[in-house]
């Protein structure tokens, strides 16, 4: 049995983290809405990359097809690169994609390929490292820029490609959340390298110029795009952090506020039966007098 | 007829408008596109983009950085990876 004293400070403690929740649930609302935002305004860019993609890709193929789109010719090394988060206090959203990302090492480990992880985000490392210790690769850190942006994207993309490049893996498989909405974060496994061919090729009669040629605007673009997918990955992982974080910390507020009201009646009630006590000892005693 | 010239970077589309002719430096030389130019498409190297508003006006110029420009039948589209300014 706590005694009254115990119970207050534990009041106390309750509130305070109730303090903290509420803020961070606050911060994370404000911060959402710059992320979402930043989300937005990169969409236009992405579409077009898409689009002239497609176009080319249609055009340049067979053997004179760069090595980013028509791959290594095997498909037996994987190098799966995870986003996750920096920082906690956004519920099951890491664990979420550290599932995901599970769940594709084993079914390709199952399918007899090899898989190699390259980690981006703090996150992610403990727990993928406890059952894949020996298949962590590298470490591409973001704790130490505020927003990772481009910049951060382009140097991910230059270190994949020329992992690529030197011959280190085959298949890249890029898995990150996507944001829904502040409730729902899925998780989404898509392949970046060999940059998946387009499945809808337009077919528009305009003859179309290239310079210098298709195929050296083709090469110049696909490091493009790789690039893009991984600062899309960043953005919505931004998203996907707040709105995590906003659920995650109402909810905490709230159970927090439950928690303080139980822990009052609980306190009044032991308050009360103390005061009863002493006032039964008192009476008692001057009545025996 | 204006000239539909959009100018997007990843980070946000920059200019969106109806001009008279945009020059744009082509990686294999300067080249500019005005209303009706058949479709096109080429690298860019880093230097100025020079937009004319209106037929004599004075161009107003935009630094980009790495991309490519595609002409189409919606008119012209400069994706830059970076814009000064």
């Amino acid at each position: 049995m706590a005694s009254l004293k115990e119970l207050k400070d534990r009041i106390g403690s309750v509130k305070s983290t109730q303090k903290i929740t509420k803020a961070k649930q606050m911060v994370a609302a404000a911060k959402l809405r710059r992320a979402q935002s930043a989300a937005e305004a990169a969409r236009p860019y992405q579409e077009r990359l898409a689009a002239v993609m497609a176009s080319l890709a249609s055009k340049v193929s067979g053997d004179s097809a760069p090595k980013l789109l028509a791959g290594t010719g095997s498909d037996k090394r994987n190098l799966l690169v995870v986003v996750n988060t920096d920082k906690g206090l956004c519920g099951g959203l890491n664990s979420n994609i550290v599932k995901a990302a599970k769940a594709k090492a084993e079914e390709l480990l199952a399918a007899g390929k090899d898989v190699e992880f390259y980690l981006v985000g703090k996150k992610g490392r403990a727990p993928i490292k406890r059952e894949y210790a020996d298949r962590i690769g590298q470490h591409f850190d973001t704790s130490t820029v505020k927003t990772p942006g481009f910049e951060e994207a382009d140097a991910i993309a230059a270190e994949l490609i020329e992992m690529y490049d030197a011959g280190k893996y085959d298949i890249a498989h890029l898995i990150y959340p996507t944001f829904k909405s502040a409730l729902v974060q899925d998780p989404t496994v898509n392949q970046l390298i060999p940059v998946p061919s387009p499945d809808v090729a337009d077919d528009s009669d305009a003859v179309v110029e290239y310079e210098p040629g298709e195929e050296e605007i083709l090469e110049e673009l696909l490091p493009r795009y790789v690039k893009t997918q991984l600062f899309g990955a960043l953005l919505e992982r931004e998203a996907s952090e707040q709105g995590a974080s906003m659920t995650a910390m109402d909810n905490a507020t709230r159970n927090a506020g439950d928690l303080i009201k139980d822990l009052n009646i609980e306190y009044n009630r032991r308050r009360q039966a103390a005061i009863t006590t002493e006032l039964i000892e008192i009476i008692a005693g001057a009545e025996a007098l | 007829m204006p000239l539909h010239f959009e100018l997007v970077t990843p980070a946000k589309l920059v200019r969106s408008e109806d001009v008279h002719m945009v020059v744009v430096p082509g990686a294999e030389g300067e080249f500019g596109v005005l209303e009706g130019h058949a479709p096109f498409m080429s690298t860019i190297r880093d230097g100025a983009v020079q937009v004319y508003k209106s037929e004599g006006a004075e161009p107003e110029t935009i630094e980009v950085r790495g991309g490519f420009a595609e002409v189409g039948d919606s008119g012209l589209t400069v994706l830059a990876e970076h814009v000064e300014g």
